[in-house]
Order: C-alpha cells, then sequence, then structure tokens
C-alpha cells in the first residue's frame, strides 16, 4: 500500500476539524473497500486517512412503523442485508444489498460509504432514492437533512462540504400497499458493477396506482428519476399497456452513455425492459 | 509515519506487533505473524484469497487495515485445524476430492465454505454459488470444490446430530431427507 498518516479521531468534531486542517489529500475512511483499491491503483492522491470508526453511535440501525428505517455510517452492507427490518420492509433495498460485490466485500463496506462514493451505478442509491430517503450530515456549526435526489452533483461528486460528515440515512416507512423491487443488470451476478439498475417505489390503494418512483443507475451522472414516466403510472391499475408505455418514457429520459460495460444504445434499451420488469416484480412480491 | 501498537489474537493466540497506519492486514499477517497460509493475489478485493476471519466474519485482508483489527479475533487458514494432525473435514475433502489444483485460491475458499457449512451445513449448489462468490479458482473448473464441500457438509451435519448415526459416506439421497426434516427443525 502506498504511504499515507493514519488518524482515529473518538468524535465527529474531532474526524471533521481534523479532515479540514489536513487540507488536501485527506480522506475519511469508514469501510474503505473502494477507497483502498483507489489507492493502491493510484486513482486517489492520499496523505491523511481519518477512520470514522471509532466514534461512537453511528453503528445503530433503527426502525419503526412511524419513523421509518434510519442506519448509521458504520453500518455494513452486510448488517443492513441481514437486517430484520430491511428483510420485512424494503425487498428492493435487500436485493441491491444482495447483490452489491461479494461476500467479505460486504461485511467491511458501508452502505453509507457505497452513497457518498457518488457513483451513478452503485446499488444502494436506485432502491434509496425511489424510497425517498434522506441524508443527516454532521457539520461544526449545525449538520443537515437532505434528499437523497438532491445529494448528488456529478460522478463521484456530492453537495458534501470539505469536512462534512454524513452520519446517517433515513427511509420513510413503506405505506400498506407499497410495491417496490430493484433490478441490477450486469454481466455476471457477482463482483460486478451494474451496467444498469432500476429501482420502483409505488404506491397503490385499491389496485390504483397513488404514487410512483423510478429511479435508473447508470445511465446518467448521476442515479435518475424518470417523473414523466412516474406520471404515466399514477392513476393506472398498472395494466400492461400503460406499464409499457411507461418504460418506453423511462428510455427517453435517461442520459446513458457508452463505456467500458456497455454501450450507450444498450442501456437505453436495458432501462425499458428493466423498468417494466421491475414494475411486475414488484407486484408480484406484494402479491 | 506513525507506528502503531497492536494487540489482537489471531487463531488462539494474543500477538503483538507494532506496524505503520497504512499496512494492509494482510501484509501484516504474511509478513509480522509468519502466516503466509494467506494468499495475495488481487490486493483490491477481487479475488478472495486473502479471506480471513474478523470477529467471526469472513473479510478480504487485503482491504483492511492492520490498525483496524486492535482488539480483534483473527482466524487465518491455519486455524483451520484443531491440532498438527487433526485437519478439518473441509481440508480432509478437500484432499479427497481434488479439490485444489495450484492451491492459491484453497485458503480463501476454505474460510468462505466454513463461513457457509458453519450456517449451513448442507447447502444447495445455488447457496454454495452465493457463499463462494467472491472467490476465484482458476484451475479446478469449480466442480470438484462443490464436491467436497458437499462431502464435508454432509460429515459436519452428520457429526453435529445425535441421532444420524448412519453414513457421512455422501450419498445424496440420504442428505436430501435429512436436509428437509431434522437439521432445519434444529435451526
Amino acid at each position: 500500500m502506498r504511504r499515507f498518516e493514519y488518524h482515529e479521531p473518538m468524535t465527529l468534531e474531532e474526524a471533521s476539524t481534523l479532515l479540514t486542517t489536513l487540507g488536501e489529500g485527506a480522506f475519511f475512511l469508514a469501510g474503505g473497500t473502494d477507497l483502498f483499491v483507489e489507492i493502491r491503483e493510484r486513482l486517489r492522491e492520499v496523505r491523511h486517512l481519518v477512520n470514522i470508526k471509532r466514534v461512537p453511535g453511528l453503528d445503530r440501525i433503527d426502525y419503526c412503523d412511524t419513523g421509518g428505517l434510519r442506519f448509521g455510517a458504520l453500518v455494513t452492507a452486510g448488517q443492513l442485508e441481514a437486517s430484520e427490518a430491511v428483510i420485512a420492509h424494503y425487498p428492493n433495498l435487500r436485493a441491491a444489498l444482495r447483490q452489491l460485490a461479494s461476500i467479505q466485500v460486504r461485511n467491511r463496506a458501508t452502505v453509507i460509504g457505497n452513497i457518498c462514493r457518488a457513483s451513478p451505478s452503485a446499488d444502494t442509491i436506485p432502491p434509496l432514492i425511489a424510497d425517498g430517503a434522506s441524508v443527516e450530515t454532521y457539520r461544526i456549526g449545525g449538520g443537515r437533512s437532505i434528499p437523497m435526489a438532491e445529494f448528488f452533483t456529478g460522478p463521484g461528486r456530492s453537495v458534501l462540504e470539505k469536512g462534512e460528515i454524513v452520519v446517517a440515512v433515513t427511509v420513510p416507512a413503506p405505506m400498506p400497499g407499497s410495491l417496490r423491487a430493484y433490478i441490477k443488470h450486469g454481466r455476471r451476478k457477482a463482483m460486478e458493477l451494474a451496467t444498469v439498475g432500476v429501482a420502483v417505489s409505488l404506491d397503490t390503494a385499491g389496485g390504483v396506482c397513488t404514487g410512483a418512483r423510478i429511479a435508473l443507475g447508470a445511465v446518467g451522472p448521476v442515479v435518475l428519476r424518470a417523473p414523466l414516466a412516474e406520471a404515466l403510472l399514477v392513476g393506472s391499475k398498472l395494466d400492461a399497456a400503460t406499464v409499457a408505455a411507461a418504460a418506453e418514457q423511462a428510455m427517453q429520459e435517461c442520459t446513458p452513455i457508452s463505456n467500458v460495460r456497455s454501450s450507450a444504445e444498450y442501456r437505453r434499451e436495458m432501462v425499458g425492459v428493466l423498468t417494466r420488469r421491475a414494475v411486475s416484480q414488484a407486484q408480484e412480491v406484494a402479491a | 509515519m506513525t507506528k502503531f501498537h497492536l494487540e489482537f489474537t489471531v487463531n488462539g493466540e494474543a500477538r503483538s506487533a507494532s506496524v505503520d497506519g497504512y499496512r494492509s492486514l494482510l501484509d501484516t499477517l504474511r509478513e509480522e505473524m509468519g502466516l503466509t497460509g494467506t494468499k495475495k493475489g488481487c490486493d483490491v478485493g477481487d479475488c478472495g484469497a486473502c479471506t480471513v476471519m474478523v470477529n467471526g466474519e469472513p473479510v478480504n485482508a487485503c482491504l483492511m487495515l492492520a490498525a483496524e483489527a486492535q482488539g480483534a479475533r483473527i482466524v487465518t487458514v491455519e486455524g483451520l485445524q484443531s491440532g498438527p494432525d487433526d485437519l478439518h473435514p473441509l481440508q480432509e475433502a478437500f484432499m479427497e476430492h481434488g479439490a485444489s489444483q495450484c492451491g492459491f485460491c484453497t485458503p480463501g475458499i476454505l474460510m468462505m465454505a466454513k463461513n457457509l457449512l458453519d450456517q449451513n451445513p448442507l447447502p444447495t449448489d445455488e447457496e454454495i454459488r452465493f457463499g463462494l462468490s467472491g472467490n476465484i479458482c482458476r484451475c479446478t473448473g469449480y466442480t470438484k470444490i462443490f464436491e467436497a464441500i458437499r462431502t464435508a457438509g454432509q460429515r459436519m451435519a452428520a457429526a453435529r446430530s445425535a441421532d444420524a448415526a448412519s453414513c457421512g459416506c455422501g450419498c445424496r439421497t440420504e442428505i436430501r431427507v435429512k436436509r428437509r426434516e431434522p437439521i432445519s427443525a434444529e435451526g
């Protein structure tokens, strides 16, 4: 490993202060599963790592039927995957977690690290955006709560300021009649980055769709919503014709690029296929 | 560079070392502790050859700093066997089935197979695939690895189950029956 100085602050204030005073080349460390790869492959010039794992209180997973789910910055993908609340209420997030890298990586990688890395192909982001999640931060002088849909500003970039720390993510509790799914598309089943990832979160009452959120991963600079496609679903009975029209619309709303994993054209086609499939999978899970 | 005084338990033994903050757990185990059973393959978390147990959970030792293992319980492939001449059922089965060819992936696969069988001694092929999805073998084609894991699992289940006075030989019919009833009932 390339050399860097290692720091173990005991409080958020100490961590935040360290990061600002150490200046360029200082980064927070939580799980490290992406950061250590970037260091070894010289993708990121690191002089100081500020490990936040000794900060107490960041490893909790809480759920209640009114407040929903809240997980801290140190909760690993493996812990959230095994959480009863996630298994029972967030099938889309669970699907994303189970398909993230490998068991070994999930035992180290934090979910909030996956979010803060701000990759357009990150598995956990589409289901969280579709479910209306928010990000809670710590800053010296006062933290804030940011809707996850407004958190990302580009590949690898977010609204976080230097020294600002995401301490938790909250996800509203599902309403009765909520239908959810996440489908990851790649060339293989494990250890894969999504070529396209589609999450849907639908509210229904008496068989009619009353609210729809579609989040598209790896087909734009950030994970995208598809508001026009969502509008087509709302008010419908999620019949095949309407779902097909919404899927077609979602294809028009994404902005994929061609890269080593896929061409833009293929990604766009897959958005159509997977949106349709995700809606029908969400209906099956609920049935 | 600041050195850290590291104290942890490795294969049941209290160990200590003075390590640089940037050293990986993998390099520390191999170079400071002399535990070269754990292999360095890709060094970026893709291949699984460096899998060790940290506080009971399998992780890639290359993706963890030694400093982060302060106070942790580590088990490496050297800690699988209970005595010098007493191999783990997985190690026995791997030898019998020829599940190891060049052997480089074997330590990591043994650790993940142990992790799987400890929770689920009679896994389906799909469950074995899922359990090993973070480990790459470039020699065997995995078939013999699967056979060895099934054999070891059957023996471990038989050893655990008091009324399973039968086999341990690996006959599949027997296992299917056991799988659905006593084992799952016992959780």
